[in-house]
């Protein structure tokens, strides 16, 4: 690890607080921009009771103090106050409770698109132009082109509906075997394609030629030669891949009933309960962010030949 | 004549004025071709990119047209006659299926327009439906597009040819912009917007178009015209230092010509190939929006908001959520596939 090493990683973390930090800010103050605020819409309400409500959640301060406040309740104790509509519930621990489901489904989704993307590439790289080439080709291309709530929806119909083969309930462990599928469908095309691309870039390459005049076996030269530089490229897919399966899940955990985060802030957003829709989206966003980090500082770090700007 | 190595008479001969034969070699024999002929040229000969042209030429002329000579319109609820009781029997027609009072009207000899998708729960015509939501989904992608592009032209050029410390605080702003979680920012903005939106365009002439697609082109406008301009200012910086320009100046071009012939030329593609992908992401994101209630305000429908509201019927009516599936991603695939044709043909530095 050489300084420019350390550099550049160092100067990444930095951008990465800086867009939180901006996420937050512009958070709070959209969701302060809106008129009439969080109460407004709910049964008949007395003067008094909305006064009393807003100098409970502290919205009768000064903008600018209740927005210091909430960003050093976040930065000290990562504290996103308390929920407007579920009463007596912190924001943190409704977050948590959803968080249990999704990441299950999301890391789930993650591995499933990873290992089965590079099969799929590297088997449509070593069979490039046969049938098997092809075929691979053009449903990935389909599953790229197709939103992740049509392909939910297509799946709900045809496994729960038609054939009844799974339940649509996401709350049974079963029901998350749709929703976990339809997450997966996307980046395991766009990591089939990505893989394949690499993997025949590798093959071109001199050393694989090198090596195949020494007579090493086939499988060696794929595992041991260019499986591991032809990985490489994917390494930079991990960022939006996150991204990708973290607001999927918005709309998958909507469509087949998982009690997971999205579900919650899909909920929240039409309830109006601001101090939910503004933790859920500061979270998911630090999800995000981070995410984009560590895959970029690794992609840097795992390639020698890449320039350092 | 005996050649003398270092006299200066000339050989005579190598001045005779070419005969007619001699010159028909020198003729072209094949038209010159323009850049733009050449790209076409290729463009057509790439067949998947044609025939999604031809699909994608299609959907918008029918989504055009249709509405124009459609005997039902899409919030027509025909079932209701002012004055009548509610005919319910139009509600939920399967495809090519009669309501009882049109089914009274042919025995009787009349013609009655047949429903091909049938009708939906309000008993609205639900093809019509469907072209009107593709009709507002394409609006959406191409408008979105284009107000990217102007955007990002604008902020990338002067990043560019200003350069020096305007470039790095743009540059740094458009950095921070690129790593926003754009989904989640999307959803945000679009749930405020909405509500900020609806009072202030109330009574405007805006009204109608309704002020969830404004704010998905504001949104548009505030969040997605970053990688456009980081690919202008990249453009202009790697173009302006070419040789071929240096070049160009120094056998005394204008700048006119040069930014005609060489700049423009080199530039145009990328900028145009990228907008024709931008279209496919701004449908995607206004039918993932329509989906989650954030979309087009009824009755509008759009393609996302069409999807959405079959969820309830579903296990009894999945073709009213199949038909604009397949209507999205068929025009979301024909796009990029375009996309990537355009790219094929035009991209000078592909081709070299």
């Amino acid at each position: 690890m050489n300084s420019k090493n350390m550099m550049y990683i160092l100067k990444r973390i930095l951008l990465a607080l800086l867009t939180v930090w901006v996420v937050i800010t512009i958070t709070f103050f959209v969701m302060h921009a809106v008129p009439g605020g969080p109460f407004l819409g709910e049964k008949a309400m007395s003067e008094a009771t909305v006064k009393a409500l807003e100098a409970k959640y502290g919205m009768d301060k000064p903008l600018m103090t209740q927005y210091f406040t909430y960003l050093k309740d976040i930065v000290t104790r990562f504290d996103f106050g308390p929920s407007i509509k579920q009463r007596g519930r912190m924001v943190i621990d409704v977050i948590a409770d959803g968080m249990k489901t999704s990441v299950k489904l999301g890391l789930i989704a993650a591995f499933l698109a990873l290992i089965t993307g590079v099969v799929l590439g590297a088997v449509a790289a070593l069979r490039r132009n046969r049938i098997i080439d092809k075929v691979i080709m053009v449903i990935t291309t389909a599953f790229v082109s197709m939103p992740s709530f049509i392909m939910g929806v297509l799946l709900l119909i045809a496994f729960v509906i038609r054939l009844k083969w799974l339940p649509g309930n996401g709350a049974t462990s079963g029901g998350l075997v749709l929703p976990i599928i339809t997450l997966s469908l996307y980046p395991m095309a766009y990591i089939t394609r990505l893989t394949r691309s690499s993997m025949l870039d590798v093959l071109g390459q001199d050393y694989i030629r090198t090596a195949r005049a020494k007579g090493v076996s086939k499988w060696k030269i794929i595992f041991g030669h260019a499986m591991k530089n032809s990985l490489i490229p994917v390494i930079t897919y991990f960022g939006p891949m996150i991204a990708y399966i973290v607001t999927g899940s918005i709309v998958v955990e909507q469509i087949f009933a998982v009690p997971g985060i999205g579900r919650f802030f899909v909920s929240s957003i039409i309830n109006r309960d601001y101090p939910m829709i503004m933790g859920t989206t500061i979270i998911l966003a630090i999800l995000i962010v981070v995410m984009n980090m560590v895959s970029d500082i690794l992609y840097k770090v795992v390639d020698p030949r890449i320039k350092f700007d | 004549m005996k050649h003398k190595p270092f006299s200066m008479q000339v050989n005579l001969d190598d001045f005779i004025p070419a005969t007619e034969e001699e010159k028909a070699y020198m003729v072209q024999m094949r038209p010159s071709t323009t850049f733009f002929r050449d790209g076409v040229k290729r463009l057509v000969k790439n067949r998947v990119a044609l025939v999604s042209f031809i699909v994608i030429v299609l959907i918008t002329l029918s989504a055009i047209i249709i509405p124009a000579f459609w005997p039902y319109g899409y919030e027509q609820m025909l079932g209701v006659t002012p004055g009548q009781p509610v005919d319910a029997s139009y509600n939920n027609l399967q495809p090519l299926h009669y309501s009882t009072t049109e089914q009274a009207k042919i025995a009787a000899g009349e013609t009655v327009f047949p429903h091909l998708f049938g009708t939906d729960s309000s008993g609205r015509d639900y093809f019509i439906r469907v072209v009107y939501g593709t009709r507002i989904s394409l609006a959406v992608g191409f408008f979105a597009s284009i107000i990217v592009l102007i955007i990002g032209i604008l902020v990338g050029s002067v990043a560019g040819y200003i350069g020096g410390k305007v470039d790095l605080i743009i540059m740094r702003i458009v950095d921070i912009i690129y790593s926003l979680p754009d989904m989640l920012m999307v959803i945000l903005l679009a749930s405020v917007l909405r509500l900020t939106l609806n009072q202030a365009l109330a009574g405007t002439p805006l009204e109608k178009i309704g002020s969830n697609i404004i704010s998905l082109f504001i949104v548009f406008g505030l969040l997605y015209w970053v990688s456009m301009s980081r690919l202008i200012r990249g453009q202009i910086l790697s173009l302006r230092e070419q040789e071929y320009v240096l070049a160009a100046q120094a056998t005394g071009a204008k700048s006119g010509w040069i930014i005609r012939k060489h700049l423009i030329p080199n530039c145009i593609s990328v900028v145009i190939i990228s907008t024709a992908l931008q279209i496919p992401n701004a449908i995607f994101t206004e039918s993932y929006l329509s989906f989650l209630g954030l979309g087009v305000n009824a009755p509008m429908p759009s393609l996302g908001s069409l999807a959405a509201d079959a969820l309830n019927g579903i296990s009894s009516y999945a073709y009213r959520l199949v038909i604009p599936a397949i209507v999205i991603s068929l025009i979301v695939l024909s796009l990029n596939l375009f996309g990537d044709g355009l790219r094929d043909a035009f991209d000078p530095k592909l081709n070299a």
